[in-house]
């Protein structure tokens, strides 16, 4: 009985001060990620920090009720409060819990919806993703706007052809592949991602995005830069021993930059 | 159910062999036993594989012995990795709550002499026991250790070692163990769940059965629904491999400028779907028991009944229901149709209400007691914080909108080790602590318990809680190191302090190894009853005669969380004891 004061202090002292810390750290943004760089990662940053406040308060009630119950409650050698438990708190707290975690399910749905099920505008550049182990590559329809045909048959990088192009299909003779992946500020760009071998992925902070690699399927990822600057592309989908490495750039420049990137590739 | 309807039994006779009394014995308590000890040799494998994984992340160009070249290369981290996930995940957290003391409680707190299956009982753990030999043999085929993760996405499980080192032989070996796992799994679901359907005592119905039984009740429903989709998955993916089928290899891939040729049709998808269609009712089946354990642990030690008992029971069928209808939450990023997406986060997040639920009953629980903190209940109540911590953060991953930014990043890693590499390990230290004078017939050495208790419970906060600022940052999971990318290097600290904090809590778990296998040789003497528990196994000897009641099978008269009772004489009364053995004091305080 005596003997009960100092475990239940000290759990109380040891969950105040875990909370603290806790709450401390991410109310002042320890280490969160680059500002977004599209409207929709705004968006999404929202919706965090408001997903961030609600769980944060059922964290800190939950662990400073959990540090409470055990020091106040400790055994004093009195009987204990038989109860069987209380219908209508139960309902009460299962339906705020249900109110909330659904309430952020559905206000997240929104920013899912423009960026997964919306289709790209149809003034988008399409540049087609093919990754393989470990590498990045990113093909540009060229000034004819249409992608050459795939052969694998043909894909040889050793010889300069990692994609497969088939050198007789005219369309795809004026097609630009290139290691990084560079944009126009400003002007929606729809991706069409596939994989050549393993599952990879597509990963950039700055824009709140990314998408599995499946080889077999293309999957379409839509988004709007809205800032210059050179951003890293990460494989997050475990790959192979070289799947630390992967990763490439993504380049948002201006529209006369990116005129310029476009007739230097031409011109090779 | 009346007496006459328990299956006869002969349990082994106490005169046998040494074999066929420790080894191959039927007796569901030295089964129990016997998974508990393979969960011990699991947990210490997982350990050193996750502490060698952690050192290299801290200090990447540190020299190995053992190792040629001296510095730990790309592979070798990622086969550490695989193995450290499937070890911990199978061989431990499937093993040792359900495998362990669900077998050496479950037939006892019903009142029964034994598993409705004795036989196959055996089966299941020495089943268990093969796969996880030939989980260990896949470090020393040629090739090594398996570098797909725990999950083994296909094409790169899928067409051996053109994809990777260690796919070979490696990866076969870790099919073949984890497909005889399966068996075993559905070998013991059957057993668990005929003996609680069939052999409870007279009087014990569902509704006076403990969480515990509960919790290993439904725990065996899931497992013998998932597991079968998991084996049926394993022998698909040997087919492709070694048989010349697609169902996951598509057409055409070149992998490493070779045209993997004879394949079509196959969808990688479909192994996610059918992996996770497995693997999310696992996580469940892994914490449940531990939910269990805690409902019963905090009435034991708060002297109250549970707070809303039929909500606990009824909360536990719903996880094990909802569960399996979430497992595309692991792949929203996947290529899968995006309005799927939206359907399983909405069942995720639902998900989130019954544990929640839970959760504001452990308080209830505690809320008014008498509380004791003797070393059970210091995990218990530790299971809650932890539960609570890594459960939140599944609110942030059940939004598809927000997994686009937290998918693959130590967000997730921070998340699941909270839930099921703390809280689910947290379960099994308590039950450990409350049931070792039970079994063993010696008490745990007190201080000994509180100071493992204290050292781990900080310990893992410091351990786990900088993953999730790590994640955020874009801190990318299954990186053997983070060369790769400039913004990484910035984590490199947060690395150091983990893997320092990680070494500390390790040795911490030394303090409960000396304080286990002392206190087996030489601890205290225990009672049939020493912490004054309602339930059926506190009414029998410490440990308990080789038919659990010494023929004296017990009859149920009340609920297992009667603590306090208004008007008894004591702070507890057990379920068996019947209304005229009672002492009451009218109008007097309870002990």
């Amino acid at each position: 009985m005596r003997g009960s004061l100092a475990p239940g202090l000290l759990l109380f002292l040891a969950l105040t001060i875990f909370v603290g810390i806790t709450v401390y750290l991410f109310a002042i943004h320890y280490f969160s990620p680059p500002p977004p760089i599209t409207m929709v990662g705004v968006q999404i940053d929202h919706q965090y920090d408001l997903t961030l406040y609600a769980t944060g308060a059922a964290f800190v009630l939950a662990q400073l009720g959990l540090g409470w119950a055990v020091f106040r409650y400790r055994d004093r050698g009195k009987p204990a409060r038989f109860t069987r438990g209380n219908t209508a708190i139960e309902i009460t707290w299962m339906v705020m819990t249900a109110a909330v975690f659904l309430g952020l399910g559905a206000l997240a749905a929104k920013s899912w919806a423009e960026t997964r099920i919306a289709k790209a505008s149809a003034s988008a550049i399409r540049v087609d993703v093919t990754e393989q182990q470990f590498v990045y590559y990113f093909r540009y329809p060229g000034p004819d706007g249409k992608f050459g045909r795939i052969d694998p048959d043909l894909i040889s990088a050793p010889t300069g052809n990692p994609l497969g192009i088939d050198p007789n299909d005219p369309a795809g003779r004026d097609d630009i592949v290139a290691s990084t992946l560079t944009v126009p500020v400003n002007h929606p760009i729809e991706l069409t991602i596939t994989s050549q071998d393993v599952i990879h992925n597509f990963f950039v902070r700055e824009l709140r995005l990314q998408q599995d690699a499946v080889p077999g399927m293309e999957v379409p990822l839509h988004f709007t830069p809205d800032h210059i600057g050179r951003y890293y592309i990460m494989c997050t989908q475990l790959c192979g021993m070289g799947h630390n490495q992967m990763h490439s750039f993504l380049d948002v420049v201006s529209d006369a930059d990116y005129q310029k990137f476009l007739a230097r590739a031409e011109a090779r | 159910m009346s007496a006459a309807s328990q299956p006869v039994h002969t349990p082994a006779a106490a005169s046998s062999g040494f074999f066929r009394r420790y080894v191959f014995s039927t007796d569901h308590k030295i089964i129990g036993l016997q998974y508990y000890f393979l969960a011990l040799l699991a947990v210490t494998t997982g350990i050193v594989l996750s502490l060698m994984m952690r050192i290299h992340l801290a200090w990447p160009q540190a020299h190995w012995p053992f190792v040629s070249g001296g510095i730990l290369r790309p592979e070798q981290y990622l086969a550490l990795m695989t193995m450290h996930g499937t070890i911990m995940v199978f061989f431990v957290l499937t093993t040792a709550p359900l495998g362990a003391f669900g077998n050496y409680f479950l037939p006892i707190q019903i009142g029964a002499p034994d598993m409705a299956f004795p036989r196959l009982n055996m089966l299941s753990f020495w089943f268990t026991f093969a796969a996880f030999v030939c989980m260990l043999a896949a470090f020393v085929v040629p090739g090594g250790a398996p570098i797909s993760g725990w999950t083994a996405y296909p094409p790169l499980s899928g067409l051996g070692n053109v994809t990777g080192p260690g796919e070979g032989m490696g990866q076969t070996m870790w099919i073949v163990s984890i497909g005889i796992f399966c068996i075993a799994s559905l070998f013991a679901s059957i057993n668990f769940i005929t003996t609680t359907i069939e052999m409870r005592a007279p009087g014990m119905n569902l509704m006076r059965m403990p969480l515990t039984v509960w919790a290993w009740f439904v725990t065996a429903v899931m497992s013998l629904l998932s597991f079968g989709v998991l084996l049926a998955a394993l022998i698909m993916l040997v087919l492709d491999r070694s048989g010349g089928t697609s169902f996951f290899i598509p057409a055409s891939l070149v992998v490493n400028g070779e045209l993997q040729a004879g394949r079509s049709g196959g969808w990688p998808l479909l192994w996610e779907h059918l992996f996770w269609f497995f693997g999310h009712p696992e996580v469940y089946i892994a914490i449940l028991p531990g939910m269990g354990v805690t409902s019963h642990i905090l009435s034991n030690f708060s002297r109250k009944p549970v707070f809303g008992y039929r909500a606990m029971a009824a909360t536990l069928c719903a996880i094990g229901f909802l569960g399996f209808l979430l497992w595309g939450h692991h792949m929203f990023v996947s290529g899968m149709n995006p309005y799927s997406s939206l359907a399983f986060s909405a069942l995720t997040l639902s998900i989130g209400v019954p544990s929640a639920v839970k959760t504001f009953n452990w308080l209830g629980t505690l809320w008014g007691g008498q509380i004791r903190f003797d070393t059970p209940m210091l995990f218990s109540i530790g299971f809650v914080s932890f539960f609570v911590t890594g459960g939140l953060s599944g609110i942030f991953l059940a939004q598809p909108a927000l997994d686009n930014m937290l998918h693959a990043t130590y967000y997730v890693v921070a998340h699941f080790h909270l839930v099921m590499g703390v809280a689910a390990i947290f379960g099994i230290f308590s039950a450990t602590y409350y049931w070792f004078p039970k079994m063993f017939g010696r008490m745990m050495d007190e201080k000994l318990g509180k100071l493992h208790f204290w050292l781990t419970f900080i310990g893992a906060y410091c351990i786990f809680m900088p993953m999730h600022f790590m994640g955020i940052y874009g801190g990318i999971r299954r990186y053997s190191d983070w060369s790769g990318a400039t913004y990484l290097a910035a984590l490199r600290p947060m690395h150091e302090f983990m893997t320092v904090a990680a070494l500390a809590t390790a040795a911490a778990q030394l303090i409960f190894f000396y304080n286990f296998f002392r206190s087996l040789a030489s601890g205290a003497k225990a009672a049939d009853n020493p912490w004054r528990g309602t339930t059926l196994e506190w009414a029998t000897a410490s440990p308990p005669p080789i038919d659990n009641f010494a023929g004296a099978y017990p009859r149920v008269y009340r609920g297992p969380y009667e603590y306090s009772v208004p008007g008894a004489a004591e702070d507890f009364t057990p379920q068996h004891l019947p209304p005229e053995a009672m002492l009451v004091n009218e109008g007097a305080r309870n002990a």
